[in-house]
């Protein structure tokens, strides 16, 4: 299955504070509006620029801090079809796996704001047809492999019953 | 094979042996959520039901196990969190899982009081579970989904971590505390330097350390990204589980000297500074001889949290404003941890010194810390606080600062208005 879409570039450490604010706390049962505010700190105009499909590329330790899953759940709702990053925090990893969201470990010094980007989940790559580029992300454990081929962990449960490691 | 505290527990858990590495589905002791996490958590488990008749999520594995804590947003501010909080209600009615009320406390100060035992399998739906670490519990924090599947099963999936062990020698100097410690090992480490790793907390310093200083150093672990934070339950532990009344429940955990670590830290306790958290990063840590001379102005010292609002905490902040005020233009409010240091605040006349000294009484809850209520910034403000994170917009305005330390600075920094060494009174 092949992804299609631009890259939105950000830093290093980003908390999910920054994902979503403590200040939206009352909107956490209103995913959709709660997404309206999805990396508002990091980046204001991001809601305004990201289509259906594109990526995130960031630097390392993504998603640090709390383990609200509504982090990488609004990412998804934006539109956002993978994460690329450097480093994952580790229970942002987990609950980005969980809800069916991919998250890819790659170089992504090499992306740059804008670019166009196909991934290969299968194959394991990430191209830039413009300036022929190819990297590889780090293949993910089998778990999580089993997870998001299922589309996540209540799907993956309800399928088979129990974990499928 | 020797075998680190993570790997003890899990095996014992198990019942088969187990090595860092390894993949493992375990059965759950306490699972949690908190006001903010719950609701998409019992999402999770309807969407678990939907589709199958003896469907999984149909019922709760144990609820005498599962808690629902409301602490992050209490008493409700707005009727969307109100709404939240009745829906915890509901369920809890319904189903028998236990519901913690507002003005109870935060989540795992509770559980270390009353609930977690050494060799439990904690899991939360809140990054700071790792906290019941100091208790030798093998407690970790995770995500709503994660949470529901194991209400749901009783068990959840993960690797057994590789561990760092931190060795730790020495008397802490004047002024020098436990949260100044960890933030030193957090500055040390990076805010990626643990990630996925269990921290254990070891050596003299720590084995004197009492069960207040270890639930400081075990619930920071995770701002270094670590899986847990581990402390071998030792006397000390014992004394605190026949003070909260379950001294049954002791039994002890260490590691084995001959168990592998990804990686030792030898510290010297006696060489530690006051240390300070700075914008915008957890791991931005400097000592206080670097800030001191900044004249670093702050509007308001917040104390409390799960990191440092205990009894313990709150007596040494009394100590040093004991007749004396906050300075002018520098707000203190202070947070107790859970009811039952509410009460013994009250009992102890900590109170009266406080609020004599021109602090605020949160009830027992997170209060500021999560950027909701309680003490949210104003534009370019600054705050002195002993929670355990500082990230833009953390205490809710973006435009604000967040330097973190121990309640001892926070306390002297409230006297004085900047940013002040503890060493100097103590």
């Amino acid at each position: 299955m092949i992804l299609k879409g631009k890259a939105h570039k950000f830093g290093d450490n980003i908390s999910t504070d920054l994902i979503a604010p403590g200040r939206y706390f009352h909107l956490r049962n209103n995913l959709p509006e709660l997404a309206k505010h999805t990396l508002e700190d990091a980046d204001s105009e991001f809601i305004k620029k990201v289509k259906p499909g594109d990526f995130i590329v960031a630097g390392k330790n993504f998603g640090l801090g709390s383990s609200r899953e509504h982090a990488p759940t609004i990412i998804k709702l934006c539109g956002i079809s993978a994460i690329l990053a450097k480093s994952f925090a580790r229970i942002f990893f987990r609950n980005a796996i969980n809800i069916g969201l991919p998250v890819l470990e790659c170089e992504t010094e090499k992306i740059a704001q804008g670019d166009e980007l196909e991934i290969d989940l299968i194959k394991g790559t990430i191209r830039n047809r413009k300036k022929r580029l190819e990297l590889r992300f780090r293949p993910l454990p089998r778990v999580m492999v089993n997870i998001l081929q299922d589309g996540g962990l209540v799907e993956h449960i309800r399928k088979h019953g129990s974990f499928k490691l | 094979m020797g075998k680190t505290i993570s790997e003890k527990i899990i095996t014992s858990r198990l019942g088969r042996e187990v090595t860092a590495g390894d993949i493992v589905i375990v059965p759950i002791d306490i699972c949690m959520v908190q006001d903010g996490t719950g609701p998409l958590a019992i999402e999770q488990l309807r969407k678990l039901k939907r589709g199958r008749e003896r469907a999984i999520g149909s019922k709760i594995f144990a609820p005498e196990k599962t808690f629902i804590f409301l602490d992050h947003a209490v008493p409700s501010p707005r009727q969307e969190i109100s709404n939240t909080h009745k829906v915890l209600r509901e369920f809890a009615g319904r189903t028998g899982v236990r519901l913690s009320e507002i003005g109870e406390g935060i989540s795992h100060q509770i559980l270390a009081e009353s609930f977690v035992n050494p060799g439990d399998i904690v899991i939360g739906a809140d990054s700071h579970t790792c906290t019941s670490g100091a208790l030798a519990a093998f407690a970790t924090g995770m995500g709503s989904t994660d949470v529901a599947v194991a209400i749901a099963t009783g068990k959840t999936w993960l690797k057994v971590p590789r561990t760092f062990l931190i060795n730790v020698k020495g008397e802490f100097p004047k002024g020098v505390y436990a949260k100044d410690l960890i933030l030193y090992i957090i500055g040390m480490l990076g805010a990626d330097g643990a990630t996925y790793r269990a921290l254990e907390f070891a050596g003299e310093t720590v084995e004197e350390m009492s069960i207040s200083g270890r639930l400081t150093l075990c619930n920071m672990a995770i701002e270094a990204g670590a899986k847990a934070g581990l402390v071998g339950s030792d006397g000390l532990t014992r004394a605190y589980l026949k003070e909260m009344g379950r001294e049954k429940r002791f039994r002890e955990i260490k590691a084995d000297k001959d168990a592998k670590y990804e990686r030792i830290i030898e510290i010297d306790a006696s060489k530690l500074k006051p240390m300070v958290a700075c914008p915008e990063a957890t791991d931005n840590v400097k000592p206080i001889s670097q800030i001191r001379a900044k004249s670093i102005k702050i509007d308001q010292v917040f104390i409390g949290t799960c990191t440092n609002g205990r009894i313990e905490d709150l007596r040494l902040v009394a100590e040093i404003l004991k007749g004396r005020k906050c300075a002018p233009g520098t707000r203190l409010v202070i947070a107790p941890a859970s009811r039952q240091v509410y009460l013994q605040a009250v009992r102890e006349g900590i109170f009266e010194i406080l609020i004599g000294a021109g602090a605020t009484i949160l009830s027992p809850g997170c209060g500021p810390c999560v950027g909701l209520q309680g003490g949210v910034l104003a534009d370019n403000e600054r705050c002195l606080s002993t929670a355990n994170r500082n990230f833009k917009g953390r205490m809710g305005n973006p435009n604000s600062q967040i330097y973190l330390s121990s309640p001892a600075m926070a306390a002297w920094t409230a006297v004085k208005g900047k940013i002040s060494d503890p060493g100097e009174i103590m």
